[in-house]
């Protein structure tokens, strides 16, 4: 049934750090790994090794440039899947009732065998967490690892999703966000997580930690300047060597 | 937003057949024999015609009989419910009129109110998307419903509603194209909010996830042809409104008013190919396609 539903028991989802993610593609590869080997219908390339690659992916990275008003750029690697929203508008505008959010964990999953391919739910999605498969013609999209988190023939520390499973910088970390006293819960609390595109009244459940602001930089003090410095004003063996130079 | 050709043929002729079909639901003509066979059959090709150009933009057109079971939620599927009961109160109504040259009046009014309610379902399926601030919007629905009922005038004859419908089609056209110009920019998503990096500085997509295209940027994010808009929303308002009209003030003849619905067609397969050209989804905000 595509009906919301009211509440659910848990909400299951990630916290991603924007602070510490390096921007690797590391969960972006093996999102794509777990997911085309294991439940429902694999991610597919088209022309992989071609001149126009176009492929299936559940999670990908963008990087985004973020100029203060004064002080350096800085370069914020952003990784981006589903976002479990509660309030989720992918799972109501589905004609068919493959897509539905689950009661138990607040997991948003397309039942593929129900699936029509008329791509709406993605139409929906702020996000662009949906994307129609080019081989099977369903709707993919990530799952939390739901053939993992639950899986009891994997051992305990294998039973998260495989992007956090993978993450070499700890930038990425799941849990139930709707335990106020869960580990991703107090994290959220601690640094201020916050919302993607909260003005479309989706409520996700996925939350981001925002970068911690850097070590100030005031204008003078660029890495550029002090070689400018030494460039302006050169001493000892430059120095020497600058007027031998100038008088050649 | 792609404009997919099926979904363009879809609503721009299933929007014409189901407004003649309102039309003869109201007994505006209400023809009998075999002059009730041709209205129908004109109506239902363009009404049948594009429902089945919709299953083309399906990923597995054999499931699509699943797409009855959400209507509780889903626009798309109270629209599949809605075209079939309009199809089957309306073909009552024609079997009626066409083999026993009678009218069934409460039939064929609650036929022609079927019909508006599909064209109006149609037009939900694109309101609701908060994703699509030009879609997300009242004029929407009001649109569609213009667009069918001006169609469905000029297709039975009923000249006298068509000459001003045709005209506040034209001009609620162009107001929703301007409305629509500035709808992106006043739904407030920037992409300041799609990351929520605003509050550190101002934001500029550095590096997008993947050098080749994906389904994201071909769905979502097209480019192509915006250059010529100003010049197809001039043709498309020439041909869906001002040529018919001029050609329904002209003494009648048949040849003209074959004229005035083809210009017509023309000039709704035109502003529905702008429909989707121009929509701009919320997406593309992360690739750094938007303002």
């Amino acid at each position: 049934m595509t009906c919301l539903p009211k509440m659910t028991d848990k909400k299951l989802g990630l916290v991603i750090d924007l602070d510490t993610c390096v921007g690797c593609h590391a969960c972006v590869v093996s999102c794509k790994g777990w997911n085309t080997e294991n439940y429902g219908a694999p991610l597919a390339d088209q022309d992989a090794y071609g001149e126009m690659p176009v492929g299936t992916f559940l999670n990908r990275v963008h990087s985004y440039e973020v100029q203060p008003e004064d002080g350096l750029a800085q370069l914020v690697h952003f990784p981006k899947s589903c976002l479990h929203c509660d309030d989720a508008p992918c799972v109501t505008v589905c004609p068919t009732g493959a897509s539905y959010k689950r009661t138990e964990d607040g997991i948003v999953l397309v039942n593929e065998t129900d699936c029509i391919g008329c791509g709406l739910c993605a139409w929906a999605c702020p996000y662009g967490a949906r994307e129609l498969d080019g081989v099977e013609k369903v709707m993919k999209k990530c799952t939390l690892c739901v053939d993992r988190i639950y899986n009891e023939n994997l051992p305990q520390e294998d039973r998260i999703p495989a992007c956090v499973r993978t993450c070499p910088s700890g930038a990425r970390h799941f849990g139930d966000l709707g335990d106020p006293n869960s580990d991703v819960s107090k994290l959220v609390a601690e640094r201020g997580g916050m919302d993607l595109m909260p003005e479309l009244g989706t409520k996700p459940v996925n939350k981001y930690l925002p970068p911690r602001p850097k070590d100030q930089l005031s204008s003078d003090q660029t890495p550029t300047q002090s070689l400018q410095a030494q460039a302006d004003n050169p001493a000892g063996f430059f120095a020497w060597l600058d007027r031998t130079l100038e008088k050649l | 937003m792609h404009p997919a050709p099926s979904v363009i043929l879809f609503t721009s002729l299933s929007g014409v057949g189901f407004g003649l079909l309102f039309f003869l639901g109201l007994g505006m003509p209400a023809p009998l024999g075999l002059n009730a066979f041709i209205f129908y059959a004109i109506a239902y090709a363009f009404a049948v015609g594009g429902l089945l150009f919709s299953t083309f933009h399906l990923g597995h057109p054999e499931r699509a009989i699943k797409a009855f079971t959400q209507w509780r939620s889903s626009w798309l599927s109270r629209e599949a419910w809605l075209s079939v009961l309009a199809l089957g109160m309306t073909g009552l109504g024609a079997v009626a009129q066409i083999f026993f040259e009678t009218r069934l009046a409460v039939v064929s009014y609650a036929g022609a109110a079927l019909c508006l309610l599909t064209v109006f379902s149609t037009a939900m399926i694109y309101r609701q998307l908060a994703t699509v601030p030009r879609w997300h919007t009242p004029m929407t629905p009001v649109l569609f419903l213009t667009y069918a009922v001006a169609g469905g005038a000029l297709l039975s004859g009923q000249v006298g509603i068509a000459q001003p419908v045709l005209g506040l089609l034209g001009a609620l056209q162009i107001f929703a194209w301007i409305q629509g110009d500035g709808a992106f920019a006043r739904s407030g998503s920037t992409l300041a909010t799609a990351t929520g990096l605003g509050t550190n500085g101002s934001v500029r997509a550095f590096e997008p996830p993947h050098t080749g295209t994906n389904y994201l940027l071909q769905e979502f994010v097209y480019l192509v042809g915006r250059k010529h808009a100003a010049k197809l929303r001039l043709i498309a308002i020439i041909l869906l409104s001002g040529l018919p009209i001029v050609l329904l003030v002209l003494p009648f003849n048949h040849m003209f008013a074959a004229l005035a619905v083809l210009t017509h067609v023309a000039g709704v397969l035109v502003s529905r190919w702008l429909f989707f050209a121009q929509a701009e989804h919320v997406v593309g905000l992360y690739y750094g396609k938007r303002g």
